[in-house]
């Protein structure tokens, strides 16, 4: 008898999955309506210049949200993104100034740090037990007063760092920005490392079903680990970006950079209770945010009013995952409780 | 237990019945859930000033019935009459309104809230301003803890008090509304002797203030020391109510067993080496000399009620949980497994009871499913290849007959039959020796329950040496060459498949120590 119902219920979660899975395609579908009503509005917003400056300062934001994204898919969150952003952005603007490095040196002084720090988050999470959003509240705390006291009231103005190394924020490709074919790239690798890798798989069933995991003998420390350290990584790159696109930096660079970058994921389709969600989802989550801030300022609203979207843009996502994800469950229950 | 004048007993429950008005009265009671049929037509009748025994098998509609009184879930068809008037328990808060308070076998307090916090939880006495009265409300409940004769310091956090004290916790909140229904389910599955004496105690004195009192419980022993009458249900059907006084062990366990279907296509193979012996296995507080063993191609059922200890050997066995003393010997050698991946690659798999919480990752495919296990063995590379792993997959499910899209479908798409069987292909792929199945069939349906047992037939047929843990006794006694019956943690019987009845595997479950044919 429960077999005749099935087909029924099936194709009613199946719609709703195609709807959850698709949130990508969504995503472009609210963006190219926004921007067509926007473009009669601010008809400069078509322009090929806008787009890039859109997609240039989206992809800082996109590399920092796909570490974000792998670590909530793990059930984790990592609140000290902006701390390590920020800090490694202060760092390797810092040995510019002083002439430690070159411009190579400084990408690696960056991604280095970004993963020690990464790595922290990962040690106190996977291996102290301590619940992700307390622990990275408190190396928030840490790395940003770590970043106050070697800056001090010190700023690396634009003019200190090396000629030309502002400059890689501007340079095309094939009329590609840089910053986007890199964080395409990222997007890529990522994404087979999520996808077709052990680890990757392992990721989303410790994020899925924690207990199946350790049932089935998944390491899940290990991942877990990995996960934060992987994010660090990001943030580390995201640091270094964030100095070739700012140029002047002081102890307070990318603050409050956490909101946006959860807001991305989020909006980008991964579940924040963990188990599922893609990177290329939190790419274009990115993008969506960014595509909302210009859309802002060319309309002529306030830049005041991002704060408050991107908010009411996590509650939005967030509480139609729920809905879906009710009516889902709803009509599983309907034949497998007892 | 104390023994009690059966006349004075008697008298008490025809009195009652000729003359009261039922305090609770449920008549023809069905529930279904799916497929599943919880309850059918079921009446029950609760008297002011008795203690009325409910006892079944696991999964004969005990909880079921409870759950309705207690208003979390609504009856299907039927009618509840409190004191003869037809009511309706929409939910748990209007259930406790009616003066119906149920005490669970793990009671759910408020751990770091103060005893008498606890007891006056949703209803505190407040003072001026709607403010709480905590002086009146602690000299309340040390009123109420006088009344039931026990000592407790009001003020102190629940934390850390024993079972046995939180249950009197429970039942001091329902004194406090003054119900006049107590449910206790399962209180002494986790008291001691003298615990128990003292619950007895106070249930009697609650029995005696006129409180209706449903008493549900496994352990026979304790139906005849405390109740009045008992109501025995077989799959969710009513089969008879009595006075305890005039019924004895034997009768009740007739009563409980005799399931009716019995179509498993058990087929008789060859059994060959010992390959799993376990000897004197004990987890402290858990389970105590554990000894067994089981035979490539054999099917050992492991039978016993809900907290004999039954999964919890498994899991000693699948190294989830470690033990505390004893010997496993795998093939000749001894093993301890640290964790369950070295059990996996020493060939043991496990089929966990709840194959949502453990056994399944919902959010994947039904390919990604039955690979995960064998990942590192399938993909020794870096990189997976989705061709390999559905070829693999399809292999695997094939056998099962599982009906499904294709093996790119999400599992949680498919029904609980269904994913069963991809649970048992997940662990088949992993190519064991030894196979766990943890409740294989609990919620499924017949057709697919049928088609689980064939498998679980081909398997042993294939030489796989499997241990059956199931709570459904005509399946246990169908599959299984030998029986082992635990109860409370220990082996009480062991019973080759010629000589096994319901009867004796219910005996040895109940811990009833008299034999019977």
């Amino acid at each position: 008898m429960a077999e005749a119902v099935v087909p029924v219920r099936s194709g009613r979660r199946s719609v709703l999955m195609t709807i959850g899975r698709q949130r990508e395609l969504s995503l472009l579908a609210i963006m190219f309506v926004l921007g067509g009503i926007v473009s009669l509005i601010a008809p400069q917003f078509l322009s090929v210049d806008n787009f890039s400056q859109v997609a240039v300062l989206a992809s800082i934001t996109a590399i920092a949200a796909l570490g974000e994204a792998m670590v909530i898919i793990t059930r984790g969150i990592d609140l000290s993104i902006e701390a390590v952003i920020g800090l490694v952005a202060y760092c390797v603007a810092r040995s510019l100034e002083l002439h430690l490095v070159d411009p190579v040196g400084a990408l690696a002084i960056g991604l280095v740090i970004g993963l020690v720090l990464g790595c922290v988050n990962g040690f106190v999470i996977a291996i102290l037990k301590v619940p992700p959003i307390v622990a990275t509240l408190g190396t928030l705390s840490i790395f940003r007063g770590i970043d106050y006291v070697i800056a001090g009231p010190h700023q690396v103005p634009l003019a200190s760092l090396p000629a030309g190394f502002a400059h890689i924020a501007r340079t095309d490709i094939l009329g590609v920005p840089v910053f986007v074919l890199l964080t395409v790239g990222v997007v890529v690798v990522g994404s087979l490392l999520l996808r077709s890798t052990r680890f990757g798989r392992q990721v989303y069933a410790v994020g899925s079903n924690p207990e199946a995991a350790s049932i089935l003998g998944i390491p899940s420390r290990r991942v877990t680990f990995t996960a934060y350290a992987l994010c660090g990584l990001l943030a580390g790159l995201a640091g270094v970006m964030w100095v070739i696109e700012f140029g002047t930096i002081n102890g307070t660079a990318a603050t409050g950079v956490t909101l946006a970058v959860v807001a991305a994921v989020v909006v980008g389709g991964v579940n924040t209770l963990g188990g599922s969600g893609t990177l290329a989802g939190a790419a274009i989550g990115a993008l969506f945010l960014g595509f909302i801030a210009n859309a802002l300022i060319l309309v002529g609203l306030s830049q005041f009013w991002l704060q408050a979207i991107y908010g009411l843009v996590i509650l939005l996502a967030i509480s139609s995952d729920q809905l879906i994800r009710r009516s889902v469950q709803r009509a599983n229950t309907r034949s497998t409780a007892r | 237990m104390t023994s009690r004048d059966p006349g004075l007993d008697a008298e008490r429950g025809l009195d009652a019945e000729r003359t009261v008005t039922p305090r609770v009265s449920l008549v023809g009671i069905s529930k279904r859930f799916g497929a599943t049929a919880a309850l059918t037509g079921v009446s029950l009748d609760l008297l002011p000033g008795e203690v009325h025994a409910l006892v079944g098998e696991n999964g004969a509609g005990k909880s079921t019935l409870v759950k309705i009184l207690a208003g979390v879930h609504q009856p299907d068809e039927g009618t509840i009459l409190l004191d003869g008037v037809p009511t309706q328990v929409p939910g748990p808060a209007q259930s406790r309104a009616l003066g119906i308070a149920v005490v669970h076998q793990e009671p759910r307090l408020f751990p770091d809230l103060s005893v008498a916090e606890n007891v006056f939880i949703g209803h505190a006495p407040s003072g001026a301003l709607g403010s709480i009265d905590w002086r009146g409300m602690r000299r309340a409940a040390q009123a109420l803890f006088a009344e039931l004769d026990v000592q407790f310091d009001v003020g102190a956090p629940v934390r850390g008090l024993s079972m046995a004290d939180q249950q009197l916790i429970e039942i001091a909140k329902a004194l406090s509304v003054e119900a006049s229904v107590l449910i206790l389910d399962e209180p002494t599955a986790s008291l001691s002797a003298h615990e128990v004496e003292r619950l007895f105690t106070i249930v009697r004195r609650l029995r005696d203030r006129g409180v209706a009192i449903l008493f549900v419980s496994h352990r026979l022993d304790e139906v005849f020391a405390l109740c009045d009458r008992a109501t025995v249900f077989r799959d969710g059907r009513h089969v008879i109510t009595a006075p305890t006084s005039g019924l004895t062990t034997a009768d009740l366990i007739r009563h409980m067993v005799g399931r009716t279907v019995s179509l498993f296509p058990k087929v008789d193979n060859p059994i060959g080496e010992v390959l799993l012996e376990v000897t004197d296995l004990t987890r402290v507080g858990v389970f105590r000399d554990v000894s067994f063993t089981v035979r490539a191609g054999e099917i050992v059922g492991l039978a016993g009620l809900v907290g004999a200890g039954r999964s919890e050997v498994a899991r000693v066995l699948f190294g989830i949980d470690r033990r505390d003393s004893g010997e496993v010997k795998l093939a000749g050698t001894p093993v301890d497994f640290p964790a369950p991946s070295a059990a996996m690659t020493a060939g043991i798999a496990y089929l966990p009871e709840d194959r949502h919480q453990e056994g399944l990752v919902l959010d994947f495919t039904i390919a990604q499913n039955v690979t995960l296990p064998i990942l590192p063995r399938l993909f020794p590379k870096l990189l997976l290849r989705e061709s390999t792993e559905r070829a693999v997959a399809t292999e695997h499910t094939e056998q099962f007959n599982v009906r499904m899209t294709g093996v790119d479908q999400e599992v949680g798409a498919l029904s609980g039959g269904n994913q069963q069987k991809v649970v048992l292909a997940k662990w088949l792929a992993s190519g064991p020796r030894v196979l766990i199945l943890d409740e294989p069939t609990r919620g499924i349906d017949i057709g697919a329950k049928v088609e689980v047992h064939r498998l679980i037939a081909e398997l042993a047929a294939k030489g796989l040496a499997i241990i059956l843990i199931s709570s459904d006794l005509p399946e246990i006694l169908a599959m299984s060459d030998r029986i082992v019956v635990l109860h409370e943690g220990r082996v009480t019987a062991e019973i080759a498949r010629d000589q096994a009845t319901q009867e004796r595997v219910m005996f040895a479950a109940t811990g009833t120590q008299a034999s019977h044919g």
